[in-house]
C-alpha cells in the first residue's frame, strides 16, 4: 500500500510546478497548460484525501468531479479569447499582450 | 425527495425564469437584417429585472433562516438583503447599457450582454447562499466565466481581447489557489460543510495554509492588493458598461461571502487571529498603495480601477469585527458606493458614447458645455470620497465605527488618512469638469432616456441614504454575527 506522503508530494510537485510555468512561460497556451496543470494537482489531493484519510464518503471525489468539467469550461472560454486576439494580431505571445500598461 | 424545498429558492429560480424568457425573446425578435433596426430593446430586459427585483424584496421581511438539500444550500433573510442590493446594481447596469448596446456593431449582441449579465448574476445568488464548498466553488465560477466573456465583449478591439485574456488567466490560476486551499481543508476536516469545518478545524498547520491560499483566491477576486495586479489593465480594457458590473457587483458579493465564509468555517481562536493578522496588513496596503496609483492616472477607467481596489480596502475592513454589527456595515457600504460608483460610471458611458472620450484631461470644462451632467459626477465622487451630506460619509463612518469597536484604532486611524489623499484625487476630476479651462470642451449633448433614469436611481440613492440610519438599522435587523 503506498503511503499518502508520497501521493500528496507528487500533487504538491505538480501545483508547484504549475506556478513556476505559470510565472515563466512565454506563450499564452503554455500558460494555460500549467494553470491546467496546477488544477490537476488539486483533483489528485481531494481523491487522495477521500481514498486515504475519510473513505466512508464521496464529497472529495464529487469535488475533484466537478472541478474538472468547471476547468473544462474556463479552458473553452480562454482558448476562444486566445483564437480572437490571434486573429487580430496573428500572435499569442505575453509579450504582445502589452497595450496597457501602468 | 422533499419538492417543497425548491421554494427556498425562489429568488434563484424568478431569475432563472427572467434568463429563459429573454433567451426566448432572443431567438424571435433578434434584429431586423435589412434595416439593422433593432426590433427587441432595452425595454423587456430591464422591465423583467424590475418585477424580479420587486418581487423578491418584499417577502424577506417575514422568511426566517432555513437550509435545503442536505445544507448545500442555505437561505437567510441577510442573503436575501445581498440578493436585492445586487438586483439594483444590476437593474442600474442594463439601464446605463441602452445607448452603448445600440451601437451597429453591438446591435445583433443585445441579448448576449443580458444572458451573461445575468448568468453572472445568479452565479452569485448561488455563491451567496452557498453552505459547502462545492457550491460556493460552483456559484464563484457560474459567476466568472460570463464575466470573462463580457470583459471580451468588444470582439473587434484589441484592448477588450487583452484585458479579458489577463483576466481569465488571472481567474483561472486564482481557481486553481483557491482550490488548493479547499483539498488541504478537506484534508484537516474530512467535511466540506461551512458549519462542521468551524466545529472540527484545529489550527493546525495545514487548515493555516488551507486558509492562507482560500484567502489568497478570495483576495484575487475582490482584487486586494498584493493580488491587484490584473485590475488596472482589465478595467481598462473592458467596455465601460462591464467595468461598472465588475467594479460593484462582482466584488460586492466575493467580499460578503469571504465575510460569511471566514465568519462560519474559520472561527476557531487560532485561526481567527491568523486571518486577522493577515488581513489587517491586506487591508493597509489596499488603501495606501492603490490610492497612490490612483493620483497618477490619466485615464479615467484606469483611475476608477485603482479608487475600486481602495474602495475594496475599506469593504474588507468591515470584516474585521466578525460580529453582526461587520456584516451590517459591510451591505451597507456596498449599497453606497454601488450608487455612487455606479452614478459615476453612468456619466462615463453617457460621455464615451457621445463624444467617444474617456480621459481625465478629455474633461477639462465639462461643466461649461455640460453643467448637469458634470454636477452629477461631482455628487457621485464627494460621495466615494466621504462627504459629510451624501451618503458615502455613512457608510465610512459604519465601517470605522466596526473597526473600532473590534478593537483597531490605529487601522481606523490609517484608513482616515487615506480618506483625505482619496478626497485629493476625487477632487482632481471635479477639478478639471469646473475650473480647468478649456478651448474645446466635449461638445454638448442629451443623453438617452434609459441613461437619464439609470442616473437618477444613483442620484436618488446617494441622496437618500445619507439621510439617516433608516437603511442601516433596517438592514441591522437581518444581520448575524460570529
Amino acid at each position: 500500500m503506498i503511503q499518502i506522503e508520497y501521493l500528496l508530494i507528487v500533487s504538491a510537485v505538480m501545483m508547484f510546478a504549475g506556478v513556476f510555468g505559470f510565472l515563466t512561460r512565454r506563450s499564452t497556451l503554455a500558460i494555460l497548460l500549467s494553470v491546467e496543470l496546477m488544477l490537476n494537482a488539486t483533483d489528485l489531493n481531494f481523491a487522495v484525501f477521500n481514498r486515504m484519510l475519510y473513505p466512508d464518503g464521496y464529497e472529495g471525489y464529487f469535488f475533484a468531479l466537478f472541478s474538472i468539467a468547471i476547468s473544462a469550461a474556463e479552458s473553452a472560454i480562454a482558448i476562444a479569447i486566445m483564437i480572437n486576439i490571434y486573429r487580430m494580431i496573428k500572435n499569442i505571445q505575453v509579450d504582445e499582450l502589452e497595450k496597457m500598461k501602468w | 425527495m422533499d419538492y417543497s424545498q425548491f421554494l427556498y429558492m425562489h429568488e434563484e429560480l424568478s431569475l432563472l425564469a427572467v434568463i429563459l424568457i429573454l433567451f426566448i425573446a432572443d431567438l424571435f425578435m433578434c434584429p431586423d437584417k435589412k434595416s439593422g433596426k433593432g426590433v427587441y430593446n432595452t425595454c423587456l430586459p430591464v422591465v423583467l429585472l424590475t418585477v424580479h427585483t420587486a418581487l423578491n424584496l418584499l417577502p424577506c421581511c417575514s422568511a426566517e433562516s432555513c437550509e435545503a438539500f442536505g445544507g448545500m444550500y442555505l437561505y437567510t433573510p441577510m442573503m436575501t438583503v445581498m440578493k436585492s442590493v445586487l438586483n439594483v446594481g444590476t437593474l442600474i447596469v442594463c439601464l446605463m447599457a441602452h445607448k452603448w448596446l445600440s451601437r451597429e456593431e453591438n446591435l445583433v449582441k443585445q441579448g448576449e450582454f443580458y444572458m451573461l449579465v445575468l448568468f453572472t448574476l445568479l452565479g452569485m445568488y448561488f455563491m451567496i447562499s452557498s453552505g459547502h464548498f462545492l457550491m460556493f466553488f460552483i456559484g464563484l465560477e457560474l459567476a466568472s466565466v460570463p464575466m470573462t466573456a463580457l470583459v471580451a465583449f468588444d470582439k473587434r478591439r484589441m484592448e477588450s481581447a487583452e484585458a479579458g485574456a489577463k483576466f481569465i488567466l488571472l481567474a483561472l490560476f486564482s481557481s486553481a489557489l483557491l482550490l488548493y486551499g479547499i483539498s488541504l481543508i478537506y484534508g484537516a476536516t474530512g467535511t466540506l460543510y461551512f458549519d462542521e469545518i468551524g466545529a472540527l478545524l484545529d489550527g493546525s498547520l495545514l487548515s493555516i495554509f488551507g486558509l492562507v491560499l482560500f484567502i489568497t483566491g478570495m483576495g484575487f477576486k475582490i482584487s486586494l492588493v498584493p493580488f491587484h495586479l490584473w485590475t488596472a489593465d482589465t478595467y481598462e480594457g473592458a467596455p465601460t458598461v462591464v467595468t461598472g458590473f465588475l467594479s460593484v457587483i462582482s466584488k460586492g458579493s466575493a467580499a460578503f461571502v469571504l465575510l460569511t465564509v471566514l465568519m462560519k468555517a474559520f472561527a476557531q481562536s487560532d485561526l481567527f487571529y491568523s486571518w486577522n493578522t493577515g488581513m489587517y496588513w491586506i487591508i493597509v496596503a489596499s488603501i495606501t498603495v492603490a490610492n497612490l496609483f490612483a493620483i497618477r492616472q490619466n485615464n479615467l477607467k484606469r483611475f476608477m480601477a485603482f479608487s475600486a481596489i481602495s474602495q475594496a480596502g475599506y469593504l474588507v475592513l468591515a470584516i474585521m469585527d466578525g460580529t453582526a454589527q461587520g456584516m451590517t456595515s459591510l451591505v451597507f457600504y456596498l449599497l453606497v458606493y454601488m450608487v455612487s460608483n455606479l452614478g459615476a460610471f453612468a456619466v462615463m458611458t453617457s460621455v464615451e458614447e457621445n463624444s467617444g472620450k474617456i480621459n481625465i484631461s478629455d474633461y477639462d470644462g465639462l461643466y461649461q458645455s455640460n453643467p448637469k451632467l458634470a454636477f452629477l459626477m461631482t455628487l457621485c465622487l464627494f460621495s466615494l470620497a466621504g462627504i459629510p451630506p451624501f451618503a458615502g460619509f455613512f457608510s465610512k463612518f459604519f465601517v470605522f465605527m466596526a473597526a473600532f469597536n473590534a478593537g483597531y484604532p490605529l487601522l481606523v486611524f490609517i484608513a482616515l488618512a487615506n480618506t483625505v489623499i482619496s478626497l485629493y484625487y476625487y477632487l482632481l476630476i471635479v477639478k478639471a469638469m469646473y475650473i480647468k479651462p478649456n478651448e474645446s470642451p466635449i461638445a454638448t449633448f442629451k443623453s438617452d432616456g434609459y441613461t437619464r433614469l439609470a442616473l437618477a436611481l444613483s442620484l436618488l440613492g446617494v441622496i437618500v441614504f445619507g439621510l439617516g440610519g433608516v437603511f442601516y438599522t433596517y438592514i441591522e435587523q437581518f444581520s448575524y454575527g460570529l
